[in-house]
């Protein structure tokens, strides 16, 4: 049988911040539904809400005509809906049946029955294809099967609803078409399927219906996307038209500013050696675990190398800490913006001014008149929506964090610029902003490096592109002969060697 | 897009908020106060302010740099058995080398060595801090019963006691110390790029280390601070008592932690300001005076003390849920 679920008029408010207005839609069983929409749309909030991790201020939401109000989260789970968040809910040291039937451990008086436990998971495991031991502790799998994980704990509940976010972010090509069978498979069985994401071609590839969230306010749901076109959702979804996000343009390059040779450390496993040009983008491909952002960090200084030699404009840098390569005047915007990017709490000012404030501050004293200035600049300057520079930077959207971390490496004198996944989890809008950044500090004559693993960026932003598999550098492409056939094909683990 | 008066609106209720997260602990504070001169006998005469005064004195001067112990992500357990530690190396020093400069020298500096070694442990080595000062709690307290041999020292020099008795403009001169130190480590923590690195960590020790912040080196500087200021409020209390006792400090660590999360330190770290440490000193302090004078008997002051602490954590629970 079918389930319906049906938001009506859910509204929800935070300080400073209208999350969600008036939002109301059906999603119906049998049916893939995407939730589209900009970061700040209101997404997170709804999906927050569907799981009873927050109260609406008014509207509800029911399930087959039965009103939900949640106060909590297992109630949520209670009535059937789960939310799969991009970021697990495992415990990773735990094993993988312990965490399925996590808060319902099959006992008697108390004392866990093992025997019944494992006999269940295993079921619970090959519903979805997936034969893991149940003893196996979660934290030694890869992300898919985790997640596989994380759908077998929520089916276990008798998930009704289940609400995916992103879940595609962290996988490879082959995990994506298994996750996607079995999300067909569990449409099929008549569940209410939400799937969020940004990417449009899994929209297309996925889903039979979306809704598109602006500002927090409901802006149309397509009940068939036969008719539909990526250019018509998009243009929804930032209120505007976007032809080309990409909108590359060639700028002439000079000397070499970063020379990279034979450096390796740990991720790597070969010494790798790359260099780029003042005024160019340079791409790194490849697929999660192929060492692209090992190498970064490696440059960076955020890992030791273990040997290697890292040269800006000739002179060579002995980097040892991020410090070292900052005074050098290479910088890095890290892949994990709220891990190692963002100070979560303070303000817009002080991230901004993290790193920069020692040029104000010869003697150690803050100056708050230049922090203030600088941060207003860089505010102005990147386009940073927030209602002050006081703000906590947790509470903007991901283009604006990532365009505070832009900023504060903006105060720097920098040569070399590592980008790593800048625009994951952005939304259009703001994606094609972060490029016409990048665009200009290229032209500036800073040299760019930028990891992404979204091929359709890196072959519509770069200048050339190099490919990494399995911790070594295995391909260089210029901007001409590159495409996503040949890229993806030298990416791919070759069967049987290495 | 909201509208020009309801983004008024919201602008308007994040100053309140602003408003309350920075003074409300202040606020409650002045209306206690308020509540004590007025039902308190003898609460607000010049003697008892002074007494007030001196009492916070120890949680005072050491909440200073335990404030940025929190504020950097980390907790320091040693300080109470290190005010034992340099009372009795202050003392022993007097009775030997008869220099009051250089006993308390030596005593402030027994409480940076053991404040470097925690630093070095913790930020170096990497070991939590939690188990590194539990260990340090003991080991410093050992020190300090070794040296003395389980007996107090007194202390023989009439300028050492003074430190603890002297007298500047009327007020005494432990709580001009501990008045120096509000405002100076105020500054530290609020005016230099010392300060802010220090909640940058505390607020996510990656971005910081990856934004080029000397990470181990500012944890290091704080946890020395910490060990030297526990120093010096351990010379002051030995000059307070005339004597150096192993036994001095007694569950101070607690007492100092649990004051700077009354004002709204944030154990997690990030977030903490010098007015916090104060106030909820203050507030501490007041609370206990008050039971004292009202001849509570001592078995119920526990419970109460108790109570306002879960009552001051339940408050920020509910300030953070209301920001998020």
């Amino acid at each position: 049988m079918s389930h319906t679920l049906r938001i009506d008029g859910v509204s929800k408010s935070f300080p400073g911040v209208r999350a969600l207005q008036d939002v109301s839609f059906d999603v119906l069983g049998g049916n893939i539904h995407a939730l589209l929409g900009e970061n700040g749309a209101g997404k997170s909030t709804l999906l927050k809400i569907l799981a009873g991790a927050y109260q609406p201020d008014s509207g509800h939401v029911s399930l087959d005509g039965q009103a939900c109000n949640f106060g909590s989260t297992s109630q949520a789970l209670a009535a059937g809906i789960a939310v799969i968040y991009q970021e697990l809910h495992l415990v990773p040291e735990m094993s993988v049946a312990e965490n399925i039937f996590i808060g319902r451990l099959p006992a008697t008086a108390g004392c866990v029955k093992r025997g019944r436990l494992f006999d269940a998971t295993r079921e619970a495991l090959a519903a979805l294809g997936e034969e893991i031991h149940p003893r196996t502790k979660v934290g030694s799998l890869p992300i898919a099967q985790q997640q596989m994980i994380e759908i077998a704990k929520a089916l276990g509940r008798g998930a009704k609803v289940l609400a995916f976010d992103e879940p595609t972010s962290s996988l490879s090509s082959r995990e994506v078409d298994r996750l996607f069978s079995i999300i067909r498979q569990l449409r099929d069985q008549g569940r209410v399927i939400l799937y969020v994401t940004h990417r449009m071609e899994e929209v297309f590839r996925l889903c039979e219906a979306a809704t598109v969230l602006r500002d927090g306010r409901h802006v149309c749901t397509f009940d068939s996307l036969k008719n539909v076109t990526t250019d018509e959702i998009v243009q929804r979804m930032v209120g505007r038209s976007i032809t080309n996000i990409y909108n590359y343009s060639s700028r002439p390059t000079g000397d070499t500013t970063l020379q990279v040779r034979d450096i390796f450390g740990p991720g790597l496993s070969e010494p790798a050696s790359l260099s780029v040009a003042k005024g160019e983008i340079l791409g790194i491909f490849g697929l999660v675990g192929a060492g692209r952002t090992e190498l970064l960090k490696l440059i960076y200084g955020g890992r030791r190398a273990k040997q290697g030699r890292v040269s800006v404009l000739g002179r060579e840098a002995r980097i040892r800490s991020p410090r070292d390569a900052i005074a050098a005047g290479i910088v890095l915007c890290p892949e994990d913006r709220k891990k190692e990017g963002i100070v979560p709490i303070r303000s817009v000012q002080e991230n901004i001014n993290l790193s920069c404030r020692r040029h104000f501050s010869p003697l150690g004293l803050i100056n708050s008149r230049r922090e203030r200035e600088n941060a207003r600049t860089f505010v102005g300057r990147l386009n940073v929506k927030t209602p002050s520079l006081n703000q906590p930077v947790m509470n903007l959207s991901g283009g604006n964090q990532q365009k505070v971390i832009l900023g504060r490496w903006l105060g720097e004198k920098v040569r070399v610029m590592l980008l790593d996944e800048p625009t994951r989890g952005i939304d259009v809008g703001a994606k094609s902003e972060i490029y016409s950044i990048i665009y200009n500090l290229a032209s500036s004559g800073i040299g760019v490096l930028v990891v992404s693993s979204e091929l359709p960026e890196l072959l519509g932003i770069c200048d050339r592109i190099l490919v990494m598999r399995q911790g070594r550098i295995v391909a260089e492409m210029p901007r001409a002969t590159a495409t996503s056939e040949n890229v993806l094909q030298a990416a791919l683990p070759v069967a049987g060697g290495e | 897009m909201p509208g020009a008066d309801a983004s008024a609106r919201f602008a308007r209720a994040n100053r309140v908020r602003q408003l309350w997260d920075s003074a409300g602990m202040l606020v409650l504070f002045l209306l206690m106060f308020g509540a004590c001169a007025v039902f308190v006998p003898n609460f607000s005469g010049h003697r008892n302010m002074q007494a007030l005064a001196l009492q916070i004195m120890p949680v005072g001067i050491i909440g200073c740099t335990m404030l940025f112990c929190l504020a950097a992500g980390d907790f320091d357990l040693s300080v109470g058995s290190v005010v034992a530690l340099s009372g009795v190396v202050g003392a022993l020093v007097d009775q030997h080398a008869h220099s009051v400069a250089l006993s308390i020298a030596c005593g402030i500096l027994a409480g940076g060595l053991v404040g470097l070694f925690n630093g070095v442990v913790i930020a170096w080595i990497g070991i939590n801090a939690l188990i590194a000062t539990l260990a340090t709690m003991q080991i410093a307290r050992g020190l300090a019963l070794i040296l003395c041999n389980g007996q107090s020292v007194p202390v023989p020099d009439e300028k050492f006691i003074e430190l603890g008795t002297a007298t500047i403009a009327g007020i005494e001169l432990p709580i001009w110390i501990m008045l120096g130190c509000f405002v100076f480590f105020g500054f530290l923590l609020h005016r230099t790029v010392l300060g802010r690195n220090t909640l940058a960590i505390g607020g996510n020790r990656e971005a910081a280390k990856l934004a080029g912040i000397a990470v181990t080196r500012t944890k290091i500087i704080i946890f020395t601070m910490q060990g030297l200021i526990a120093g010096l409020a351990g010379i002051i209390e030995s000059a307070q008592m005339n004597l150096g006792s192993p036994t001095a400090g007694d569950k101070l660590e607690l007492a100092v932690i649990s004051a700077c999360v009354l004002g709204g330190v944030s154990l997690t770290g990030g977030i903490g300001t010098i007015l916090a440490v104060i106030v909820g000193a203050l507030i501490m302090g007041t609370v206990q005076d008050a039971m004292s004078l009202k001849d509570v008997p001592s078995f119920y002051q526990y419970v109460i003390s108790g109570s306002i602490l879960l009552a001051a954590v339940l408050l920020d629970r509910i300030k953070q849920r209301q920001t998020r």
